[in-house]
């Protein structure tokens, strides 16, 4: 399924998302639309429980919807069982997380490697060993994540998010957890590796010198996009 | 810190506390359970046991009295019993073969001609019931139940017994007195006492023992002139059993036993324990940060810490009430398994004093063990609230450690003592247990470096994941290989031990070796029976006259002086059993000359005769090359001195000797033979057996295939108690295993939760879980075998005096078999974790 200029790499059409709860129903998203071309960058914001994070949930195909349909590099996710799912997230996207979330058992090298591993290919030190160098972590190539700062953690996790060249990173408050000035690195990182590598982003954050750099901003209230 | 645990604040906060944890706490619990099970299961059954045999004392001799010799009783023996008064019974018994025409079967079987009305306490328990009165009347035989299942035989099958035809009137299941132990080499036939001269088995050189069983007047007198008869029936060599000294010997044996079952259960309970700590130590970890918000709050550090000490407390309690009821109804299912290992009938009660002794060993072991981990409670700074990557800096020495160490050590200790009431019993235990437990945790410290450090690049992905996860912080793989190993290394002693008994005796029949044995053979006899072998074109390896004798002094010292003197040390069975004694010209390709030389001729006259001795024997007596013995010949004595020492090899098949004369010496005292012989198979065995007896109905065969039964037999009633000690150590170690997967549940759901989010599969996801199981059960079966291996050579070499063997088959099984119960155990406790949605992980984050 070759995708053209002109098709979206992320087409997410009038997503909505219920909960059942004790007999209650939480529509936690309604009716959203969102398209992000390739190399895109695309910022979702909004005030806490406005449904961020469930979009970019339903989005990389981590959930399902109620209704509603997401196309992520042509594959429409709602045909596709769970692992279906996760071979094509495997194969084009990259995930950074607000807790940087590293396998606190296996060194920052070895995190890195994981998703190539998953595609169950030999690992390519190589790889990975320049994509820690470029982070800035080449010498911490084997330390473990207990033996590493937060902005360093994060700097390996974005490692591990582009070491599969992705299509589309998703990133889920990629600087909430850092300071200032590691913050800022951080970001400038992310979008360094976008724009060199053509990556799309996708990003949730509460940043708005984050969201400015974004080509696209989605604000998302009570579940429903609101114009800015 | 008692003010702290009476402040309600502290209970509250105990409850609350424990709200997200509390399914996992009880999990933890049930660590012990098993352990505190055993114990209220086993003091029970002691006490039972102890009751029945205060209840039934004279049912475990059958009688008042029992006198028994080698010699039929003369007219003096039958005037002490006179005088003793009361009803009689009278039993002639010698071992010879039973034959089973109707199946064509051959057993050695120990024959008991009865006569007079014994039993006169308790009965001869027999199928059918009637039977026990149809063989007094000379209507056949009464066979042991095991021995006639063998051979196919039923009541109403034919049999015959020397030479008189017969049949089976019943099935022999227990006897008043008889422990179930001893009799199988040689089970048990009756057979009625006025039928005995129809078999013409006696009076052809048998080994006979003749007792008389009394039942003594109602009177008050009969146990003062019992005992005014004493130096009388010394006297006479008679040996007396009475109830009251059955009932001291077995209720020692009771105790040591119920010692030593209570020392299994404190295994099973111990290992809990470690559990319990293990447990305690990631709850008090995952709990630190609390810990640390509740002192920024201004929590005492003492109220703090009785928080989490009334937590453990619970955890013990729970523990011993589980443990407690599943003992309770194990107990009841204890006296049926043991029904045909004990000699009397027992009946289940639940004893409160042991329930109560369990749960003050399982508190007071549970809460020691607990303590270790508690105690980093108290060293929880505030500032770690603020500043999460606080380090609190290199660990001081801290005194409470020590003492809670020298706890622990103290309470195993002085339960070893309490069990085995014996200083040097109790230590031993503690030290063996110590030794055991540190081995295994040493060796599975280095296994799990081992792991890590191996070159795992080329292993598949998941394999890699799932071996790295046996070195994740929290993941107490050290815990769980002590747990698994512990009840790997139990089992796996145990089959090894085994093996390596059996297969030195079965390493016995190769080449042309012996592996039968044909005694009793009468001078008379001897050419038939050569002849009847060489029909079988079977070879006669060995020809062998025996001559029985009884030590009559050793280094001029009377027999019956040394047995009675305490100060000396030789053991009374040596200066008092019967010996059967060769003679020959040369050493057996068996033995070994270790000092001295050997004789192997002399003239009649010759006097002191130079005496080859076993190694072993001669230790015992306390004698040396050219110490003097003499020896009493039926009735005739002859001086002996030591000529030489041998080492025999006892484990070949084929007569060996303690004492062996010059030819010359014995040729004018009545003799017997023996025989030995090699068969090719056990069905060219059994066609001998039937041959040879059925010509020679005298003449007993015993051959390789039935030691090794026997051997088997032996081993298998003494494995018992391992056998449970193991399925509880097993138990617990799954118990612990379960605890440790839901402690670390959350921390692998997130990490298969983030695979999945990178794109893993659910398979992928199981792979990893699966290899994480696999790997743990492999080293703990590894660590297991390793230590049992080591042990069973110990064993073997130190104890049973013979090569270990270490039988690929069983290793091999123990290496399969645990890591998939690992697989099982802990794939069943994963149930859910590859199938939980992903979108987990961010709601995760939001938390």
């Amino acid at each position: 399924m070759e995708d053209t200029a002109v098709q979206p790499l992320l087409d997410v059409r009038d997503l909505s998302k219920e909960y059942r709860n004790a007999g209650h129903v939480l529509a936690v998203l309604r009716g959203v639309s969102v398209a992000v071309m390739p190399g895109e960058t695309c910022a979702i914001v909004g005030p806490s429980g406005s449904g961020k994070t469930t979009l970019l949930g339903l989005a990389a195909g981590l959930d399902v919807p109620t209704s509603g349909s997401v196309r992520l590099a042509g594959h429409d996710l709602g045909a596709l069982d769970e692992d279906q799912r996760a071979a094509v997230r495997n194969e084009h996207t990259g995930f950074v997380f607000q807790n940087f979330q590293l396998f606190p058992t296996l060194t920052a090298l070895e995190n890195v490697l994981v998703p190539l591993e998953l595609r169950g290919g030999r690992s390519e030190p190589a790889v990975a060993l320049e994509l820690l160098a470029k982070v800035g972590l080449g010498e911490r190539a084997h330390h473990y994540p207990v033996q590493l700062s937060g902005g360093e953690q994060q700097r390996v996790a974005i490692a591990r998010a582009f070491v599969t060249r992705p299509r589309l990173l998703f990133a889920d408050e990629p600087t909430g957890n850092l300071d200032g000035d590691t913050a800022r690195r951080v970001a400038d990182m992310i979008f360094d590796l976008n724009r060199d590598a053509g990556t799309a982003l996708v990003l949730v954050t509460h940043d708005i010198d984050l969201a400015a750099r974004c080509s696209q901003v989605v604000r998302l209230r009570n579940g429903q996009r609101v114009e800015p | 810190m008692m003010r702290a645990l009476m402040t309600p604040w502290v209970w509250r906060l105990a409850w609350r506390d424990s709200r997200s944890s509390r399914r996992r706490l009880v999990l933890y619990a049930l660590s012990i359970s098993l352990g505190i099970a055993a114990l209220v299961a086993i003091g029970s059954l002691g006490r039972a046991v102890r009751r029945a045999i205060d209840d039934q004392a004279k049912g475990l001799l059958g009688a008042d009295v029992v006198l028994s010799s080698r010699k039929p009783f003369g007219a003096d023996e039958r005037a002490v019993m006179d005088r003793l008064g009361g009803e009689r019974s009278d039993e002639v018994s010698f071992a010879s073969m039973i034959q089973f025409p109707g199946t064509g079967g051959t057993r050695l079987v120990n024959v008991r001609a009865l006569s007079g009305g014994f039993p006169y306490y308790g009965a001869l328990e027999t199928d059918p019931p009637g039977a026990a009165e149809a063989f007094r009347r000379g209507e056949g035989v009464l066979v042991e139940e095991g021995v006639a299942r063998q051979f196919g035989a039923g009541p109403g099958s034919p049999a015959k017994l020397g030479e008189w035809k017969t049949k089976v009137v019943g099935l022999l299941r227990r006897v008043p007195g008889d422990s179930v132990a001893f009799t199988t080499l040689a089970p048990r036939v009756y057979l009625a006492g006025d039928q005995l001269p129809r078999t013409k088995l006696l009076g052809r050189g048998a080994l006979v023992r003749y007792r008389a069983m009394l039942r003594l007047p109602d009177d008050a007198d009969a146990a003062r002139r019992l005992a005014s008869l004493r130096p009388r029936l010394r006297e006479l060599k008679l040996d007396v059993d009475t109830a009251e000294k059955r009932k001291a010997n077995l209720g020692k044996a009771a105790e040591n036993l119920n010692g030593f079952l209570n020392l299994v259960a404190f295994i099973a309970l111990l290992l809990g324990a470690v559990g319990i700590a293990s447990a305690i130590h990631v709850h008090v970890r995952q709990r630190l940060p609390h810990v640390a918000v509740l002192r920024c709050l201004g929590a005492p550090m003492a109220s703090t810490f009785a928080v989490y000490l009334l937590q453990s407390v619970a955890l013990g309690v729970i523990g011993i009430v589980a443990g407690t009821v599943l003992g309770a109804a194990i107990h009841h299912a204890v006296p049926a398994m043991l029904r045909d290992k004990l000699p009397f009938p027992l009946e289940a009660s639940f004893s409160w004093v042991a329930a109560g002794q369990a749960a003050v060993a399982g508190l007071g072991v549970s809460l020691s063990f607990a303590l270790m981990p508690l105690l980093s409670v108290r060293r929880v700074s505030p500032l770690a609230a603020i500043r999460a990557a606080y380090d609190a800096g290199p660990a001081r020495f801290d005194a409470a450690r020590w003492l809670v160490g020298a706890g622990i050590a103290a309470s195993v200790v002085g339960f070893a003592l309490l069990q085995t009431r014996s200083v040097r019993q109790g230590l031993g235990f503690a030290a063996g247990l110590a030794v055991a437990f540190g081995l295994l945790a040493l060796a599975a410290r280095g296994l799990v470096w081992l792991a890590r450090s191996l070159p795992t690049g080329r292993l598949p992905f998941a394999w890699r994941q799932g071996l790295a996860s046996l070195h994740r912080p929290n993941n107490r793989t050290g815990t769980l290989l002590v747990a698994l190993g512990l009840g790997t290394f139990l089992i796996v002693s145990l089959q090894l031990t085994r093996a390596s008994l059996l297969a030195s005796l079965r390493m016995a029949d190769v080449g042309k070796r012996a592996n039968a044995v044909l005694f009793d053979v009468q001078p008379d006899q001897l050419d038939g029976v050569v002849a009847a072998l060489g029909q079988l074109n079977l070879p006669v390896v060995e020809s062998a006259p025996i001559v029985t004798m009884r030590l009559k002094s050793v280094r001029g010292r009377l027999t019956t002086e040394l047995a009675t003197n305490r100060s000396d040390r030789t053991p009374g069975w040596v200066l008092q059993r019967e010996y059967r004694c060769t003679w020959r010209t040369n050493l057996a390709d068996s033995e070994r000359l270790v000092s001295g030389t050997f004789t192997g001729r002399v003239s009649a006259e010759t006097s002191p005769v130079p005496v080859s001795l076993e190694l072993g024997i001669a230790r015992d007596l306390g004698v040396e090359v050219g110490d003097r013995l003499s020896f009493d010949v039926q009735g005739q004595v002859i001086d002996a001195v030591v000529g030489s020492l041998r080492e025999v090899e006892w484990r070949q098949v084929r007569p060996n000797f303690f004492v062996v004369f010059p030819e010359g010496a014995l040729e004018a005292a009545p003799a017997m033979h023996v025989l030995a012989t090699r068969v090719a198979n056990p069905s060219e065995s059994a066609r001998m057996q039937r041959e040879v007896v059925q010509k020679f109905p005298n003449v007993s065969v015993i051959d390789l295939a039935l030691v090794l039964d026997t051997v088997e037999g032996v081993v298998s009633k003494v494995a018992l108690g391992i056998r449970l000690m193991a399925l509880f150590t097993v138990l617990t170690g799954v118990v612990v295993l379960l605890g440790a997967i839901v402690t670390g549940r959350s921390q692998r759901l997130q990490e298969a939760v983030l695979l999945r989010t990178l794109g893993g599969s659910r398979a992928t996801v199981r792979r990893i879980l699966a290899a994480e199981y696999a790997g743990l059960g492999l080293l703990a079966g590894i660590v297991g075998c390793l230590l049992a291996m080591g042990a069973a050579a110990g064993l073997a070499r130190f104890v049973f005096k013979t090569s270990p063997s270490f039988p690929v088959g069983e290793i091999a099984l123990a290496l399969v078999a645990v890591p998939l119960l690992t697989l099982v155990v802990g794939l069943l406790a994963s149930r859910g974790i590859s199938s939980s949605t992903p979108l987990a992980i961010l709601r995760s984050e939001q938390g």
